[in-house]
């Protein structure tokens, strides 16, 4: 496909035209389609398992959203979870049952990768062991049409850091990319001190943030925060997805980080899932934000 | 507290430059005396979560918890410690600042983690 695309045909082709706000991310550029060009979904904080008044369905958002990827007209190359795929729990014999509940509802997905990573939720409690009983590695690297990407983890060890054996292998995989390598790195934690008094940071996140400096081209999408977030360290952008639970107050806007109130007017306000399309010439990323429900 | 040093009596001070000490007439200004703090964690509260210090007085909090490893972080005064069972773990520090500031335990320790906070306040 060498026809170029601007947004609008980028929008019908997806065939959610009008209902997401457009950023474009790490080099401004217009989209086109190439064979290079590809688009990815990055969905974020499902917890599934979680009741409360905060989502009154709770049973019933991952399967509506599952039904709204379906119904793309264009399959994105690929699906990323970035983490908190379940709620915790302290039974290690309920988290292995909320795992099994979210692998099967994700099943459903008509697309044909699907890449996962935990959440603290996820995987803090036990450092991973039942996550990897059913998806496997926490941290690993593939490479799709030129770019790099790199799943890190920040969340197995309970005190919210690297470590110093994961940096290490972090800076190896890096050294063997040129300066100018295309790389985006997905993590569940902010790499950085977005709000440390709501535990919103990565306790060895700057070190990260430092190996991947010398690199040109690094683009971070991350989750936990339950809301779109966009900020800058260096040239390094990164930027927060929506869950899709219940969503949190904006970042060091109230005392406690309380999930906010479900409004029956505006039902699922505050959740979505978004695409990221990728101009691989260009290196940069265009991002559309979507609702749980089509309109 | 401000501790004054005397100045030392003339027949006296051959003898301390003998021995290498010497005072002089400044005003020495000595530390205040630190307010000690113990605070105990389990699953999922501080116990206590509400605490008053003074600006300038250095506080030593002496932490540890009931049940499981965890931990109190107070990125305002950047000041964090581990909280474990059956140890202590103190941490210094002297608040520069007046007002109310939240700590958090930044260990993951179960299903009211989120939860899981107390404040600091600190008044003139």
């Amino acid at each position: 496909m060498n026809n170029p695309i601007d947004r609008r045909t980028f929008l019908r082709l997806t065939g959610l035209s009008g209902v997401g706000v457009v950023l474009a991310s790490a080099l401004p550029g217009v989209a086109r389609a190439r064979d290079d060009d590809f688009y990815f979904l990055q969905l974020s904080d499902t917890h599934w398992g979680f009741e409360g008044a905060p989502n009154p369905d709770a049973k019933g958002t991952l399967p509506k959203t599952v039904r709204s990827i379906n119904s793309l007209e264009q399959r994105p190359d690929f699906i990323i979870f970035t983490g908190d795929l379940t709620h915790t729990t302290d039974n290690p014999v309920e988290r292995r049952k909320r795992l099994s509940e979210f692998k099967s509802i994700v099943s459903e997905l008509d697309v044909k990768t699907v890449h996962f990573m935990p959440g603290e939720h996820d995987a803090s409690l036990d450092n991973g062991k039942a996550y990897q009983e059913f998806f496997g590695k926490t941290r690993y690297t593939f490479s799709h049409k030129g770019v790099h990407f790199i799943v890190i983890d920040n969340v197995s060890d309970p005190r919210a850091q690297f470590g110093e054996e994961q940096l290490a292998w972090l800076a190896a995989e890096l050294q063997r990319l040129p300066a100018d390598a295309p790389i985006v790195v997905f993590a569940h934690r902010p790499l950085f001190d977005l709000v440390p008094q709501w535990d919103w940071a990565t306790r060895d996140g700057a070190r990260a943030v430092e190996l991947l400096m010398p690199y040109k081209n690094v683009t971070v999408f991350y989750g936990h925060i339950h809301q779109e977030h966009h900020h800058m360290t260096g040239h390094i952008a990164h930027h927060a997805a929506k869950g899709l639970m219940f969503p949190l107050p904006a970042p060091g806007s109230q005392p406690n980080r309380t999930p906010l109130p479900w409004n029956p007017a505006e039902p699922y306000k505050g959740l979505g899932f978004r695409s990221v399309e990728a101009d691989v010439d260009e290196k940069s990323y265009r991002i559309t934000e979507y609702p749980v429900v089509r309109g | 507290m401000k501790m004054t040093v005397r100045l030392v009596p003339a027949g006296a001070l051959a003898v301390l430059l003998a021995l290498g000490v010497i005072a002089t007439d400044v005003a020495v200004q000595a530390a205040p005396q630190a307010k000690v703090i113990k605070i105990r964690a389990k699953r999922f509260d501080y116990t206590p979560g509400n605490i008053t210090v003074k600006k300038g007085q250095p506080v030593v909090l002496e932490l540890t918890s009931k049940d499981v490893l965890m931990g109190l972080n107070l990125p305002d005064f950047n000041v964090r410690g581990d909280m474990i069972p059956e140890k202590v773990t103190r941490v210094r520090f002297t608040p520069d600042k007046t007002g109310t500031f939240t700590f958090v335990c930044d260990i993951f320790c179960g299903s009211r983690h989120e939860e899981m906070h107390g404040t600091i306040t600190v008044i003139d």
